[in-house]
């Protein structure tokens, strides 16, 4: 029996675009394609198994083993900080984590600031680089209403467009990390499935310098 | 005493193994107490895995702490003497955060530690009974290897500071070469030395074929590894030997090899060690030091064999039955060799071999199961 590859892709939007990086460089799995609500897809001639799991659960199925490989977030990456292989940068999904704040906020440095977040692992770390006292708002969604609502003086969050921000009359004052979609691997089945992983992983590097030759 | 294999559980059992294999090399064993004073790790906290310690006061008001780590409560103690080596074996519990979750775990750890004046044999022998370790373990196992003085000498030769170095190690232990490429080039430095020596990885001749090519590399480190790499290979070790310079300890306390053992379907590590003389050092000692430990908490789940039943015998006795035939019955049946399970009526998810009760005229046979 020959072993297979399990991967782990992340649910959504940035699903189809992860999946067809793979199917690019080679290791494609038709059946995946196919409009229905299975989760996993196989392709034993090539040797791997696809999934779709929730976006910010990819590390935790790749660091368990359950996955070989995944497709994660560097957000997630550095939110979360499993204990992977980090391969490749995808160069999709690009975005930045920022701190937005409403258009006319003045950081009073007199005062412990208020950050309503997501990340409150990277926020932590953020402003504990700065040396700065802070007050972690931990969220799970709709951040940008914290600081309209007074909840938080600013927000650290994902920002793709801006377009949300804009909306709610926010906007970036810093950077904190860039971000965008990152291979990782598990790092035992790296030991084990090495030829496999090295291969996939070559392919994706190759196909990521070619699509820049053709911009 | 005399113990069935069978009543072993896998880990249990790799316990008893591991105990042997080092005793054959002559590691004596080292009983410690589970508690330590906590001053000892707040002075050496980095080279904690995790800086969560349980502790409590003692008796006296000293503040103690349940061991984290065996290696400091090994070396605090000891005489350094040319030509001296100890050579110790332990089984201990340690207790530590794992990441992610957020609470205590007690893991179990079989390790040694060889102290004193090593040479290239005592440095031989540890990473070769590391390797014997996991076969021990499993057939299809994994030991990176990596020398922290060829990755060292390449960091220094790249002038690369202090204050970048743990961002670069970061990297490297995560084997993210993109991440590694530009935080070099935001510094001004070409990446490419580094990068390449991260991206080796593999069957020992293949990288050392590849490190020969190096202008940056420690040949004094190279030449160490390609010694101990020949002798594991002529020990018949080679095919599970992997050179990787993505396993990094803390270079505050570690020198020389490092190294982390693998197991296939075991998700994380279960084995890792090194040389580490500059902790001894900063412990006050002049000796050299390496050692490792086996983590078995994780080899719980490697046990596929799944017993068929629980019990051999369910044996059924009512409110009238005499005691002393019962007594006697289920001595009999354990004399026979067969497990025996006494109960009033049949419990729910009890998978028994054969169902008896227990009637006047002696023990009936009600179900056969097998």
């Amino acid at each position: 029996m020959k072993t297979m590859l399990n991967i782990a892709l992340p649910k959504g939007r940035l699903g189809e675009k992860v999946y067809k990086i793979f199917e690019d460089a080679g290791f494609e799995c038709p059946s995946i394609k196919e409009n229905n609500r299975k989760l996993i897809f196989e392709n034993p001639e090539k040797c791997v198994r696809y999934f779709w799991v929730k976006p910010s659960d990819v590390s935790i199925y790749v660091e368990r083993g359950a996955a070989d490989i995944g497709i994660a977030g560097k957000d997630i990456l550095l939110e979360y900080e499993p204990d992977v292989y980090e391969l490749a940068d995808l160069d999709i999904g690009k975005c930045r984590m920022a701190v937005a704040a409403k258009k006319d906020f003045r950081d009073d440095t007199s005062k412990t600031l208020r950050v309503a977040t997501k990340f409150s692992n990277i926020t932590k770390k953020y402003y504990a680089s700065l040396g700065r006292k802070i007050d972690i708002i931990h969220l799970n969604g709709s951040i940008e209403i914290a600081p309209i609502l007074d909840l938080s003086d600013v927000i650290v969050d994902i920002v793709e467009t801006g377009t949300t921000l804009k909306e709610n009359n926010l906007e970036v004052f810093e950077t904190v990390v860039p971000i965008s979609a990152r291979l990782i691997a598990n790092k035992s089945s790296f030991k084990f499935k090495n030829e496999l992983i090295e291969k996939i992983r070559e392919a994706i590097e190759r196909n990521k310098i070619l699509r820049e030759e053709n911009k | 005493m005399n113990i069935r294999e069978s009543v072993l559980k896998y880990e249990e059992k790799a316990v008893f193994e591991l105990r042997s294999l080092y005793r054959r090399y002559g590691f004596l064993p080292y009983k410690m107490s589970k508690f330590e004073e906590y001053d000892l790790y707040v002075r050496n906290k980095d080279f904690l895995v995790s800086d969560h310690i349980i502790t409590f006061t003692d008796t006296d008001g000293k503040l103690m702490a349940l061991k984290p780590d065996v290696t400091l409560s090994i070396i605090k103690n000891g005489k350094d003497a040319d030509g001296f080596v100890q050579k110790l074996c332990y089984n201990e519990n340690v207790y530590r955060v794992t990441k992610g979750a957020q609470s205590f775990k007690e893991i179990m750890q079989v390790g040694l530690e060889c102290i004193g004046d090593i040479d290239k044999y005592n440095i031989y022998e540890v990473i070769m009974l590391a390797a014997e370790s996991l076969s021990k373990i499993s057939d299809e196992y994994v030991l990176d290897l990596s020398h922290l003085g060829i990755l060292d000498s390449v960091m220094q030769n790249m002038g690369i500071s202090d204050e970048l170095k743990s961002k670069v190690l970061k990297c490297i232990g995560e084997k993210n070469i993109h991440e590694l490429t530009s935080i070099l080039s935001a510094d001004g430095k070409d990446a490419e030395p580094i990068k390449k020596l991260v991206s080796l990885y593999g069957q020992p001749q293949k990288v050392l074929e590849e490190l020969k090519k190096f202008d940056f590399v420690s040949e004094i480190s190279v030449q160490e590894l390609e010694d101990i790499v020949l002798l594991l290979e002529s020990a018949g070790y080679g095919k599970h030997i992997r050179i990787d310079f993505s396993v990094v300890n803390d270079l505050n306390y570690y020198n020389g090899f490092v190294f982390k053992g693998f197991i296939k379907n075991v998700a994380t590590g279960v084995l890792s060690g090194g040389q580490y003389d500059k902790l001894m050092n900063k412990l006050g000692r002049t000796s050299c030091a390496i050692g490792f430990a086996v983590y078995l908490d994780m080899l719980e789940r490697l046990d596929v064999t799944e017993n068929e039943y629980d019990v051999d015998a369910l044996l059924l006795y009512g409110d009238d039955a005499e005691l002393s035939a019962l007594a006697n019955a289920v001595k009999l049946l354990s004399e026979n060799g067969k497990s025996v399970m006494v109960q009033k009526n049949i419990p729910s998810q009890i998978r028994y071999k054969q169902l008896l009760m227990l009637k006047e005229r002696g023990v009936e046979i009600v179900e056969n199961n097998a």
